[in-house]
């Protein structure tokens, strides 16, 4: 399968990137890994007319500690986020949910900003940052750079509130050192998107729980979140994890079974957590 | 547009459109057919080859994207007539029956031994997630893996 053509530019800093950006607009798509997008061009469901190719700004690959939180670079592949050390002890949901990201193969070239600026609900990664009350960093052609709170990000079925100019440049996520957190994936295939998925990561005496595959967007659970917060038990507030969703029901799984799985990954995801 | 890869050592330069796959420049450009294209979605591993040491899916990368890097296939393992520790334990263990995952597989399995040198039996099967074998012949090749770590035991 081969893509639509394209013009190719290989930018050698963001700068450029940005530049490349301000001149074609809609036309252009960034391309990080490519493991999102490239798929998607060779399915044609995807034909930009544009590829700025941004993945050798190896600047942007980077973990760095930023007092309060840790400051990622957008261009930090998945194997490289997995097996981080920081990672692993300030945020370990982030660190299981990207260990989880496709395989071996896809996470050696895959890049955390990449992921999320895909915004996929399917993705691992933006369940991971929105339980983790992350937010990321968009540099726009003009230099300016905004603050997009995670739960801001994600708008639509693979969209985004970035503009056609801007470039995720920076990963925000709060330390969560020693806190309670757990990751759950079901699917049928090892490398499989998941046909259900949650993150639960708990902080300071509350809870935040996510959801992956089970509306149009990354979603918070927030009616879970609320039941916590009311004394509800693990189990009394996996119930309502499904509600206010929109799952879509395809081959893999009914509506009703999405449904069903979130509430019982939910109840296992919270009690793996340390809440009864 | 113009581009040079330098694939087992051996620089191939051929004029390329941007959306050439990478895994087209190695089997058409360089003439290296080892790599198979099998699902050419990214999920069967078959075209795995290394990239600037690591494995990735050769049908999804652009050979753009490889300008200037170095690529590893199959045929650039061996040392001559002597096979690599992998493909000699491939052969040892039967690793393989119709062979159409095994460049691939090998490929994968170098690279996970790369990053993981002693792996227990469990974290071969889960390095070896991105690849398929349709004869469903994952336990020689896993055993295979287990022998090469351990020196060809």
């Amino acid at each position: 399968m081969i893509p639509v053509a394209f013009d190719y530019i290989r930018a050698s800093s963001a700068d450029e990137a940005l530049a490349a950006l301000g001149e074609h607009g809609d036309e252009a798509k960034l391309m990080a890994g490519g493991h999102s997008l490239l798929p998607m061009m060779k399915l044609r469901l995807a034909y930009p007319s544009v590829i700025v190719d941004i993945g050798r700004l190896s600047d942007l690959s980077y973990v760095n500690d930023g007092g309060d939180h840790l400051a990622i670079g957008a261009l930090t592949r998945h194997r490289d986020v997995e097996i981080n050390e920081m990672v692993q002890e300030h945020a370990p949901l982030l660190a299981m949910a990207t260990a989880h990201v496709g395989d071996p193969q896809v996470r050696h070239r895959g890049t955390i900003g990449g992921s999320l600026a895909h915004a996929d609900a399917a993705g691992d990664h933006p369940s991971a940052l929105l339980a983790l009350g992350g937010s990321v960093v968009a540099t726009s052609a003009s230099g300016d750079e905004r603050v997009i709170d995670g739960t801001d990000l994600f708008t639509g079925f693979l969209e985004s509130s970035l503009e056609p100019t801007e470039m995720i440049t920076e990963i925000r996520i709060p330390k969560h050192t020693g806190q309670g957190w757990n990751f759950q994936k079901f699917n049928r295939r090892a490398q499989d998107w998941a046909i259900v998925g949650v993150s639960a990561q708990r902080s300071n005496g509350s809870a935040k729980v996510a959801l992956v595959n089970m509306h149009p967007t990354p979603i918070r659970a927030t009616a879970v979140e609320e039941a916590l917060a009311g004394g509800a038990s693990a189990a009394e507030a996996a119930d309502q994890a499904a509600v206010g969703m929109e799952p879509s029901g395809d081959l893999n799984a009914s509506v009703e079974y999405r449904s069903h799985l979130a509430r019982v990954l939910t109840r296992r995801a919270l009690e793996a957590a340390g809440i009864s | 547009m113009e581009i040079s890869v330098e694939i087992n050592g051996t620089s191939h330069t051929s004029d390329v459109e941007p959306r050439t796959l990478l895994v087209h420049f190695i089997r058409d450009a360089a003439g290296l057919t080892g790599t198979n294209i099998g699902c050419d979605t990214s999920s069967c591993g078959a075209c795995t080859v290394h990239f600037n040491g690591e494995a990735v899916k050769s049908c999804t990368m652009l050979a753009v994207q490889a300008d200037g890097q170095s690529v590893t296939t199959i045929e650039g393992l061996a040392n001559g007539d002597q096979m690599h520790p992998m493909q000699q334990a491939f052969m040892n263990c039967h690793a393989l029956q119709c062979g159409y995952c095994t460049p691939g597989m090998v490929m994968a399995s170098v690279s996970l031994l790369d990053e993981i040198p002693d792996p227990t039996e469990d974290q071969v099967r889960e390095g070896l997630e991105g690849n398929l074998c349709r004869c469903t012949g994952y336990h020689n090749i896993v055993k295979a893996v287990l022998s090469a770590a351990g020196g060809g035991q």
